[in-house]
């Protein structure tokens, strides 16, 4: 609702007297309008105190494993409650997910961005509607019916592929694989291709957007100026869309710490710290609690509920980051998130 | 780059007619003799690569083959390109042909996907699947025996009350965050936002947490067992899962309706609450059903809340309020983990149908957002004709999907 108030003289009216005073106007709502402004309120203050109550909650109920094990289960990466003292920690947890998370956004940028530039800039109408149905779709499929397909079908395939880069690549770091006889299914470069596919929509949307919103005119001037498309994408389009490009693809990693089901069914979800992303092996957070649904007594329940807390709060950080980056920049205000 | 032909001067005569004979120049369009390069390309691209993953090294598997040829096969285009047309063209042609095809590829495990789940689990569905529980299955049966009645019921009750709870909440924050002057929109934007991206097994947990690890194995207050395991337990995890998602779909839609209409009510006299209910709302309504479907078609889906709250049951149980209940996502998350092929086919077969039923939501959704303009025209036409005026026109309205 935008009101203005536009005074006599900027519109050429009667000159206004100098002494003029505004006449005062008051807004005395009525009772609807009191119980209609209390109402709203309530509700949209209710999404506060949910999501508060969610923080405080977890924190309470993970009390007894903080007290017992301190600052170390922040260190500890193994999750043992057969041994005295129990040993259990976040460390191997967070690893998995942080890895499993910057895989899919590797993979999920470029592809996010080759499909907003399609929609925005290279393709017909009619092709642009069935693109952007297409990435609504890839959003609208379940997580568990991802990790499902990816888990029996998708892992098996790629097999050759890890065992092609583990083989000739090794070199590279991040390829590297050691072990005799390694199992290259159930690894974390597969779970992030898999989770890539469920954080590309939401890049693809914010980028989107935000490359729509580039100005007509220097799109113009960019290709009077005998520019190229690909010149004007370039010199134009992306660096307006900068801050776009980066908080969708922190929106994107906030969704993939996040995602749970299709992790599950993906990884071992054994909670060792696996640095070699090809090799079988991993958990991340989400997934580990989701594997030990049912438990409902005892020191492994407060320690969920830490881990719960640590993954609430990484979520909400990346996304919170990722909104102020958005909502700052001069391409992203008004988009939505 | 071919020139482009200059413009008519300014202020000369009227634009000389373009010779018949001649074709239209469109600089930026791909030629046959471009589309016989990229074949050319793709082809030696291909031989190429099989000379060298099957005669020279060990096979790198069909999909690792794929990428290597593709990449390949940009080079090579973007070689030839630059050689027959500069390199600037060369660039320009190379990100259209990497663009469009980076775009194109998305649809490949889309197909997979749904195309995989349909082989698997088709061949087991039987009219059964809606009728039955698994009351009698043992392991060994066929995987046609027994259904899915109980996951169906359960999904329904769970998602039903999860909406029944969300959607008063979810349309007063949107009407909060659109209609109203408060301070406190941007804080409370700012949580809705982060609220949707919160970890949907951090819902589950959170519920678990609050309402069923205090009284954990014995009754609740007042001798009540809602403080359980249950239906209703995972329709609360679920609300939370779908607040975020319909109250911003739901702002986006209040955000559509025109400015003109909200002030034309105020200048009445009417009331900010009258207005809100009796114009911007009736106004949203088509969009506001898009907003529901999709907080359904969210909620459908959703299996890690339900896992600390449903927690999945065997049979039949049609009470939300008390006991486990079963519903078609926990039904597949529980089948396909199970050792024996005989499990994992009813869960193809629950995954089946949902997948089915979230396409058909996905689908309605598409088409009722798209309704809308006709909608509009429809209902403008009705009311001009009531009240004898000629039809003005419309400003254009941005679609609710573009």
């Amino acid at each position: 609702m935008v009101t203005s108030s536009v005074r006599a003289r900027d519109l050429g009216g009667t000159p206004v007297p100098d002494d003029h005073q505004p006449r005062p106007v008051e807004d005395i709502p009525a009772r609807a309008d009191r119980l209609f402004g209390v109402t709203t309120t309530g509700a949209g203050l209710s999404v506060l105190v949910l999501l508060t109550l969610v923080g405080l909650f977890l924190l309470l109920r993970s009390d007894d494993a903080f007290r017992l094990m301190g600052g170390r289960f922040f260190t500890t990466s193994e999750w043992r409650t057969d041994t005295t003292p129990v040993r259990i920690g976040v460390l191997g947890l967070v690893v998995g997910t942080v890895e499993v998370a910057l895989v899919a956004v590797a993979v999920a940028i470029p592809l996010g961005i080759c499909a907003a530039l399609f929609i925005t800039e290279y393709s017909s109408p009619r092709w642009r509607g069935m693109l952007t149905g297409l990435v609504d779709l890839l959003a609208a499929i379940p997580s568990l019916l991802y990790g499902l397909w990816g888990a029996i079908v998708v892992a098996n395939q790629l097999t050759p592929l890890s065992k092609w880069l583990a083989d000739h690549g090794g070199w590279i770091p991040i390829f590297r694989v050691s072990g005799d006889n390694p199992q290259y299914q159930g690894s974390i470069f597969i779970a992030g291709l898999i989770v890539s596919l469920m954080v590309l929509p939401i890049i693809a949307a914010i980028t989107r957007e935000v490359f729509a919103q580039t100005p007509p005119g220097e799109r113009e001037a960019a290709l009077a100026l005998g520019g190229t498309r690909w010149g004007m994408v370039r010199m134009v389009v992306l660096p307006y869309g900068r801050s776009g490009i980066v908080g969708g693809s922190m929106l994107g990693l906030g969704r993939a710490l996040g995602e749970t089901i299709a992790v599950t069914l993906l990884l071992p979800q054994a909670p060792i710290i696996n640095g070699q992303i090809l090799k079988n092996g991993g958990a991340t957070v989400s997934g580990f609690i989701a594997n030990s649904a049912g438990v409902i007594k005892g020191i492994t329940v407060s320690g969920l509920m830490a881990a719960g807390l640590v993954l609430f709060l990484m979520t909400l950080l990346t996304n919170m980051v990722a909104s102020v980056i958005v909502n700052r920049s001069r391409s992203g205000v008004g988009v939505e998130l | 780059m071919t020139a482009v032909v200059a413009p008519p001067v300014a202020g000369s005569e009227a634009r000389p007619a373009a010779p018949v004979d001649r074709p239209r120049r469109r600089p930026r369009e791909l030629t046959a003799l471009d589309y016989a390069t990229m074949t050319g390309c793709a082809l030696s691209s291909i031989a190429l690569n099989w000379l060298i993953f099957t005669r020279l090294t060990d096979g790198v598997g069909w999909f690792g083959f794929l990428v290597v040829a593709y990449l390949t096969f940009l080079g090579l285009f973007f070689v030839v390109t630059a050689d027959r047309l500069g390199r600037l063209v060369a660039t320009d042609r190379l990100a259209t042909v990497a663009i469009t095809s980076g775009a194109a590829v998305l649809a490949a495990p889309l197909l997979w996907l749904v195309g995989y789940i349909v082989v698997k689990g088709l061949p087991n569905l039987r009219p059964n699947f809606f009728t039955d529980d698994q009351q009698g299955i043992t392991p060994t049966q066929p995987a046609t025996d027994g259904g899915g009645s109980h996951a169906l019921v359960g999904t329904l009750e769970q998602v039903g009350l999860a909406l029944f709870m969300t959607l008063p909440l979810a349309l007063a924050t949107a009407v909060f965050l659109n209609e109203t002057r408060s301070r406190l929109r941007r804080p409370v934007r700012i949580f809705v936002d982060a609220m949707s991206g919160l970890p949907s097994i951090v819902a589950g947990l959170f519920i678990f947490a609050v309402l069923i690890l205090p009284y954990a194995g014995d009754k609740g207050p007042f001798g009540l067992d809602v403080f359980g395991f249950n239906g209703f337990m995972a329709s609360l995890a679920l609300a939370l899962v779908m607040l975020p998602t319909i109250t911003r779909t739901i702002e986006v839609v209040l955000r559509l309706v025109p400015d003109g209409l909200r002030e034309a009510s105020l200048a009445t006299g009417a009331s900010r609450a009258r207005t809100v209910w009796s114009v911007v709302l009736p106004t949203a309504r088509s969009g506001m059903a898009t907003a529901i479907i999709l907080g359904i078609a969210r909620a459908v889906g959703e299996t890690a809340p339900l896992l600390f709250t449903a927690f999945g049951y065997d049979l039949i149980n049609g009470d939300p309020f008390s006991r486990p209940q079963e519903s078609l996502p926990l039904y597949v998350y529980r089948f396909i983990r199970l050792p024996n092929a005989t499990a994992r086919a009813r869960g193809f077969t629950g995954a089946l149908v949902l997948i089915v039923v979230v396409l058909t939501l996905f689908a309605v959704a598409r088409i009722v957002g798209r309704d809308r303009t006709a909608n509009r025209s429809r209902r403008r036409r009705r009311t001009a004709r009531a009240t004898g005026t000629a039809l003005e026109p419309l400003e254009p309205q941005e679609p609710l999907f573009s």
